[in-house]
């Protein structure tokens, strides 16, 4: 019906006048997955994420509206409820704000309800819950464009002397419609009688409610998302099901190691163009050691891993667009159960593949106490992107590429892959330790909303890439460049009759000769110890790191960053290296995280102190079977 | 709505969630749960007197996808075998 935008504020209606108030906090309150955080998004003109499964977004997030002639009213975008009654921490997030309870946010003087159009009977059953809070409230009709598309009607100014509250139908993602919800926000929307609400607290009552109200509204529902059924005959058939999950993830896997290959070389020849510029337009002097070998090995060794990582980046994006993620939680439910978790704790550990700091947030749509701790616990084993620079280095360097299983998948790639299970196996097993002893608990139910198959934009997908990229090399420009300055100075004193000495008797050489004894039995030298120290910061940075110390080197020239390792390491002290890294906690982020999620140093520090005795001992047992 | 806090008591005689074939569909009578958690799956649709029809598993048979109120909800058959369907 796109003849009816802003029916709601028809003045043909029984309406009362416009309240000429202006309100100042405003939320954004509805079912999960509803599009609450696209329209977020449209009002206030920031990126919060967005994404096609239920649970995205698990914290409050405030933006300014972006209006001509009011610049001052605060947007919040909340996490999806289905009722008042909140069963996880991140339904508590809704509800506190709503209720005025969430420290640093003032009440809210207005509420956007927004429900999914295509679903209508069923989501109208929270209005009676949000509408019986009597604040302002309008109602967003959203997905427009897909309730068009399959058929569905629905009389937005008739819902509105329903619910008694003004209502709009709009399309969150083409943008069609929501100028209105800017009129609401202005006080310029005409607001309907009130009317009688039903009972709180009993759902067969609201649901009551909402079908006569969907009813009066003439609503009709949509045909069935006829290709959302194709395609799960497809995905969850029992044979083809898992055929299917194999494939996506060998090419995955292929794609992400050797199809950016070429753009890898690409940007490495550029980094090594602007490093030897530097070198030619600088005098011979210590700032330009500082900016040529500190500063430019140790970001652009960094750098060249962009496109990588952006191509990872590339398939999360359309897993949880599409809708397929859903369904891998269920898929994975089964094994989760094994070891005593849910299909719901499959969600985090999926997105633990691009970060464990978003994963352990993600961790708060889950409803057990216990299989939320445990679920934050095994998070950082699953392989974040932070280690794919140094998972990549190391199997170029010690790995020659040959194909392993036909053309779908190379050697290395099967390297790759077998480290990403090998983190996958001790995070199971890791759940499987604790839901066992201290976290043990009742097993919990599953239930999981499945979302329509959508097709991922080429908006969403592109603005993600350039967020990621922008924060990776955001995170090249502070962490990684000030670790490399730091150790530029370190490897540079103490000085011997006025220049650099040799690294080995720098500082940071007797620091990393200091710790050579620990690493030693792991396979590691000085120079290794160094950039596990480093890695500390982030994993990362150890990439950097070496850059720096081979960058410092006399006889740099010669070698590159693999030769130079190949130097540097045995086969089994590549293995020990990757084994280390696979298991142990190098990240500062993620500490702060856990300590804030779980609510003490606990949990962070036995996780810290676990993965790091794992680490050390998996990584001497592969030193030793392979020398 | 009668609502029985007992956990284990599925009824001889009541057919459950758990035994319809794909596609069948069936009117839900109670739910046999603890009750905050029959109220969530009430909040989702699976309300007395309300149609459900079964739609496809993951491949290992467990958990079911269940199609209520114009959703697809996912259910483990522990679940779905205390949500007894109405007698014809
Ligand atoms: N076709 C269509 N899709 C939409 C519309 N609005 C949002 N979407 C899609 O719906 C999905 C969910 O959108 P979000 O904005 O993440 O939903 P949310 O309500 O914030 O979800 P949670 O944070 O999980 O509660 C995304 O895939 C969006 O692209 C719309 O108007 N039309
Ligand atoms: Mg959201």
């Amino acid at each position: 019906m796109s003849d009816c935008h802003g029916c709601g504020s028809g003045p043909q209606t029984a309406t009362r006048p416009a309240r000429a108030t202006v309100h100042r906090v405003v939320a954004i309150v509805g079912p999960p997955n509803s599009g609450k955080s696209t329209l977020f998004n449209r009002l206030t003109g920031l990126r919060q994420k967005t994404a096609n499964f239920p649970g995205v977004t698990v914290e409050h997030h405030v933006g300014k509206a972006h209006l001509p002639s009011h610049h001052d009213i605060d947007i919040v975008d909340l996490p999806g409820i289905y009722s008042l009654n909140p069963r996880s921490e991140d339904e508590q997030v809704s509800h506190d704000a709503l209720h005025g309870k969430m420290p640093g946010l003032r009440r809210p003087d207005g509420v956007i309800l927004v429900l999914d159009a295509t679903n209508l009977s069923r989501h109208l059953t929270l209005a009676a819950n949000i509408l019986s809070l009597r604040l302002p409230t309008l109602v967003v009709l959203n997905m427009a464009d897909d309730l068009h598309k399959r058929g569905g009607t629905v009389d937005a100014e008739a819902l509105a002397n329903e619910l008694g509250a003004p209502v709009v139908l709009v399309s969150a993602l083409t943008g069609e419609g929501v100028n209105a919800v800017g009129r609401f926000l202005t006080g310029g929307i005409a607001v309907p009688r009130p009317v009688e609400l039903p009972v709180l607290q009993d759902v067969p009552a609201c649901r009551q409610w909402a079908r006569q109200v969907s009813r009066e509204a003439g609503y009709t529902h949509p045909t069935p998302p006829l290709w959302t059924r194709r395609l799960d005959s497809v995905f969850l058939h029992p044979f083809w099901g898992p055929v299917v999950f194999v494939l996506v993830v060998g090419t995955v896997f292929q794609t992400v190691f050797t199809g950016a290959r070429p753009l890898m070389e690409g940007v490495e020849a550029l980094v090594g163009w602007v490093g030897g510029g530097l070198r030619l337009m600088l005098p011979d002097n210590w700032l330009r050691s500082l900016l040529v070998d500190g500063v430019w090995s140790g970001v652009g060794a960094v750098i060249v891993f962009l496109p990588q990582i952006l191509m990872l980046f590339l398939f999360i994006a359309l897993l949880e667009d599409s809708g397929y993620l859903a369904r891998a939680a269920v898929i994975a439910d089964k094994t989760m159960a094994r070891v005593g978790l849910q299909g719901k704790s499959f969600i985090p550990l999926l997105s633990a593949y691009a970060c464990a700091v978003p994963a352990i947030m993600a961790t708060r749509t889950i409803e057990s106490k216990r299989d939320r701790i445990a679920t934050i616990l095994i998070a950082p084993f699953m392989t974040c992107s932070a280690r794919l620079p140094v998972y990549t280095l190391i199997i170029a360097a010690f790995i020659p590429e040959k194909p392993f299983i036909g053309p779908l998948l190379g050697t290395r790639a099967a390297a790759m892959l077998s480290l990403y299970v090998l983190g996958f196996i001790a995070a199971v097993a890791t759940a499987k330790v604790l839901k066992s002893s201290v976290l043990k608990s009742e097993k919990t139910p599953f239930v999981l909303e499945m979302p329509p198959y959508r097709m991922p934009t080429l908006q969403s997908v592109g603005l993600r890439l350039m967020d990621r990229a922008a924060a990776f090399l955001k995170r090249a420009g502070t962490v990684i460049l000030g670790v490399s300055v730091v150790l530029w100075i370190l490897a540079s004193i103490p000085l011997v009759n006025g220049a650099a000495p040799p690294i080995e008797h720098s500082l940071a050489g007797t620091l990393g000769r200091a710790i050579e004894p620990v690493i030693k039995p792991l396979g590691f030298n000085w120079k290794i110890g160094i950039g596990l120290i480093t890695s500390l910061a982030a994993r990362e940075v150890i990439v950097g790191t070496l850059g720096t110390i081979y960058g410092m080197e006399p006889d740099k020239d010669a070698v590159g960053l693999q030769k130079a390792l190949q130097n540097d390491l045995t086969l089994g002290g590549a293995v020990a290296l990757l084994v280390f890294f696979a298991f142990a906690m190098q990240c500062m982020s993620t500490l702060a995280v856990v300590r804030r999620e779980t609510g003490g140093w606990k949990w962070p520090v036995l996780q810290f102190t676990y993965m790091g005795v794992l680490a050390y001992i998996c990584a001497f047992v592969a030193f030793r079977l392979l020398s | 709505m009668q609502l029985s806090f007992k956990k284990r008591s599925v009824k001889p005689g009541f057919r459950t969630l758990a035994d319809l074939s794909e596609n069948e569909e069936g009117l839900v009578e109670r739910i046999d749960l603890p009750v905050d958690f029959a109220h969530r799956l009430m909040e989702l649709g699976f309300l007395p007197g309300h149609p459900v029809a079964a739609a496809r598993s993951a491949p290992s048979g467990d958990p079911r996808v269940f199609r209520v109120d114009g959703t697809e909800i996912a259910l483990r058959r522990e679940t779905a075998r205390h949500i007894l369907l109405r007698r014809h």
